[in-house]
């Protein structure tokens, strides 16, 4: 591997930033990458002597063992920091907490954090590659990417599918990765929710803007469906979970008059029975297992080419042909 | 002894006096003595040559953070006034939330002592309309104005309460003084970090919309109209609150207010990159609000520059941009933005500009200076219009760098500032 050219640029700090050709080249690298992860020994070769810092200052279980499996499979040297237990809660600031780690001699940083631009800033201070991991309401690329990969999959390219962002896209890095990434590919992109939770002049991204889930499934080929988050209750946004479910829940009911068959997907954790009933979850039209499968698989592409590997090269990588 | 200067053939604007052409300014013992043709220096004099440049009345800034007591790291009374000097400035009002706040005649009168002592630009201090700035119940106004505080104001916060507001406002009324607001609904901008729009929702960045502030300005415009007393408004960011402030003095209501160079010449747009030198609070807006707050300053409904001088120390602004504090420093760039970006692009004239600087902070917060009439301060502030610079942060006098104007390349710039006929900087 040439270290020196990453196709993706130093940093994945978000979707916004990328190209089409990009963030296509990242899914197609993890088609041979899935195949890691079926086999008995799950070990590839490929970022053998590499070392990377797992930095979440945010709690997170899915996101970071995802890296961690897909760090690991690929034979990274791995450390994982959380926020409670670190040099961070005795007042240590970001910049000095990651040259610090610098001054160890690390490859990689995979991020997350709870302020809005946070990847970026730490992107900008040490030489480090940096992946977001999510930041604040701004982006969470890999998970963006993930859902397009897993949407490929079940329907095919990206181009001309409705899809559509169901829930609190206010607070949702979530739901920017998704619609940039989207677009780029040229998907139409709607949101749905209730307008307390849909951010100002989101519009202006290119999206459709609906406030009933009814006419979103009407028009949608897909729904990604976010947690919304209990501490939303507290701030008022909506009266009630019960009211949310009844509202805005994507039920089996409502995808019954469905004109199509709509492809279900939720970036997890869920809370059944609120913004997604049980049957829908389980159901199956729902991807929502497949998701988390792919999220190893795209991160493993993402960790593959930051460290300079060529999208071309990652079958003979894999096989040890090129490390 | 006595102390004389005669600043010798510049181009003296003067419009408190409708006065601009080539004269002399004679300055005796602190005081001005006379404007005139030709005037011969007395023997004892000092000469400067101000030969190709432009004498007028001090500058003055009345909404500054010195950040002393409490903040020092950032800016001491005593380097901001040096800054005010370097910017051009021979008089600041300095705010009063310190730490701990100056909310009683104690505070307020060694903040003036300070400023005495530093020697450079003159420091009025302003007092806090709460005590603790809690914006519960009045701080002690008439001691506070007695121990030399110039105006009242909780900026940085809002009054919230509309019945605190409308006891100060009366309150003030026996001092003559006016209640200066920081005008912001806190309730419609919690955790608000930039403008509300696309640029907030694009960078996952929690907005305060506009509404918070034009709620707030509506709100004292009309309890000003209720009571007759002068409310300041402060830092005037919105197009509605631009109108709503027109629309009052056109009743006739008793309001000043101010706009900041910033939002004078920058969009939320600047917020690019999660860049912190471009947060401040109010924050940039769109370009139709710096449309609407450069009409204001040009049909006078905001009546003057201020630059909300507010130093944070480099440390503090390098951060994520959530956590980083609000506020830039802007003593030291004003007169280079308001020449390069304001007055040369037409949007108002020389005289207006030295107005807004000048004339109307003195007569609105009853300050010294404001004018070259015989008799009055000699504070006196020389530019130099033709003076091509280029803004370099890390020779600020001030003790802080956070600008948004870094290596912006200017037209026109202080070449002496004049206090009490000391020359306190000179370029």
């Amino acid at each position: 591997m040439n270290p020196s050219v990453s196709p993706l640029g130093k940093d994945l700090v978000g979707l916004e930033s990328l190209s089409r050709e990009q963030i296509l080249s990242i899914l197609d690298t993890a088609e041979p990458f899935k195949e890691i992860s079926e086999r008995r020994i799950k070990k590839v070769p490929v970022l053998r002597g590499k070392t990377i810092v797992n930095l979440f200052f945010e709690a997170s279980t899915r996101t970071r063992v995802s890296f961690e499996f897909a760090e690991k499979r690929l034979s990274a040297d791995t450390v994982n920091i959380s926020s409670s237990g670190s040099s961070v809660v005795k007042g240590e600031t970001l910049v000095d907490t990651a040259r610090n780690l610098e001054a160890m001699r690390i490859d990689m940083v995979v991020m997350r954090h709870g302020a809005s631009g946070a990847a970026r800033f730490l992107g900008e201070r040490i030489p480090s590659n940096v992946i977001n991991a999510g930041d604040g309401q701004h982006e969470h690329p890999t998970q963006g990417l993930l859902d397009l990969l897993t949407i490929r999959d079940h329907k095919g390219p990206i181009d001309g599918l409705k899809v559509c962002i169901v829930g609190d896209v206010l607070h949702s890095r979530v739901a920017r990765s998704n619609i940039h990434g989207l677009m780029k590919l040229g998907a139409e992109v709607a949101v749905c929710g209730p307008p307390t939770l849909l951010p100002y002049e989101i519009a202006g991204l290119g999206v459709k803007v609906f406030t009933r889930v009814e006419e979103a499934i009407e028009w949608a080929d897909v729904l990604n469906i976010l947690r919304l988050q209990l501490e939303r209750m507290q701030g008022g946004y909506v009266p009630s979970l019960r009211e949310y479910n009844r509202i805005w829940g994507v039920t089996s009911a409502r995808l019954k008059v469905a004109p199509r068959e709509i492809l279900i997907l939720h970036p997890g954790p869920m809370n059944r029975g609120v913004e997604i009933d049980s049957d829908v979850a389980d159901g199956p039209h729902s991807v929502i297992l497949n998701q988390v499968t792919n999220g190893v698989a795209v991160r493993m592409a993402v960790l593959y080419l930051l460290a300079g590997g060529q999208p071309e090269s990652a079958e003979a990588a894999k096989q040890g042909g090129d490390s | 002894m006595s102390d004389t200067t005669l600043l010798k053939g510049g181009r003296v604007l003067d419009p408190s006096q409708v006065m601009d052409g080539t004269l002399d300014v004679l300055l005796k013992d602190g005081l001005i003595v006379s404007v005139g043709d030709a005037i011969s220096a007395p023997e004892d004099a000092r000469t400067i040559d101000c030969t190709g440049l432009l004498v007028t009345p001090g500058l003055i800034d009345v909404h500054v953070h010195l950040r002393e007591p409490g903040g020092e790291h950032k800016e001491t009374i005593a380097t901001g006034a040096r800054s005010a000097a370097a910017g051009g400035f021979t008089a600041v009002c300095a705010m009063p939330n310190t730490d701990p706040p100056l909310d009683d005649p104690a505070s307020v009168g060694w903040v003036l002592a300070e400023g005495k002592r530093a020697g450079a630009a003159r420091v009025y201090p302003t007092g806090c309309i709460s005590v603790d700035r809690a914006g519960e119940r009045l701080a002690p106004v008439g001691e506070m104005i007695d121990a030399g505080a110039v105006a009242i104001t909780d900026d940085g916060s809002p009054i919230m309460k509309s019945g605190l507001m409308r006891l100060a406002l009366d309150y003030a009324q026996s001092f003559g003084i006016p209640v200066a607001d920081h005008p912001e609904d806190l309730s419609l901008s919690p955790a608000g970090q930039m403008n509300e729009g696309l640029m907030s929702t694009r960078m996952g960045l929690v907005g305060k919309p506009n509404a918070s502030e034009d709620i707030h300005i509506i709100r004292d415009l009309l309890l000003a109209e209720l009571t007759g007393g002068h409310i300041h408004l402060q830092h005037v960011s919105t197009r509605w609150g631009v109108d709503a402030i027109r629309q009052a003095k056109a009743r006739g209501v008793h309001v000043t207010a101010e706009a900041s160079p910033h939002h004078l010449v920058l969009t939320d747009e600047a917020v690019e990159g999660y860049r912190t030198e471009a947060k401040m609070n109010p924050p940039l807006r769109t370009a139709e609000d710096v449309e609407a707050v450069r009409a204001g300053l040009a049909d006078g409904s905001l009546d003057h520059i201020a630059t909300d001088h507010a130093p944070h120390h480099y440390d503090e602004k390098e951060a994520p941009f959530a956590e980083a504090p609000n506020g830039i420093v802007g003593l030291e760039t004003a007169v280079g933005i308001i020449l390069t970006r304001v007055v040369d692009e037409g949007v108002i004239d020389l005289p207006t500009m030295i107005e807004r600087m000048s004339c109307h902070p003195a007569k609105t917060f009853n300050l010294p200076g404001g004018t070259l009439a015989p008799g009055g301060v000699a504070d006196v502030s020389v530019l130099d219009l033709s003076a091509e610079w280029t803004v370099d942060a890390s020779n600020f006098a001030s003790k802080s760098r956070n600008t948004p104007f870094d290596g912006w390349a200017l037209k026109g710039g202080p070449a002496y500032t004049i206090v009490g006929g000391r020359i306190v900087w000179e370029r």
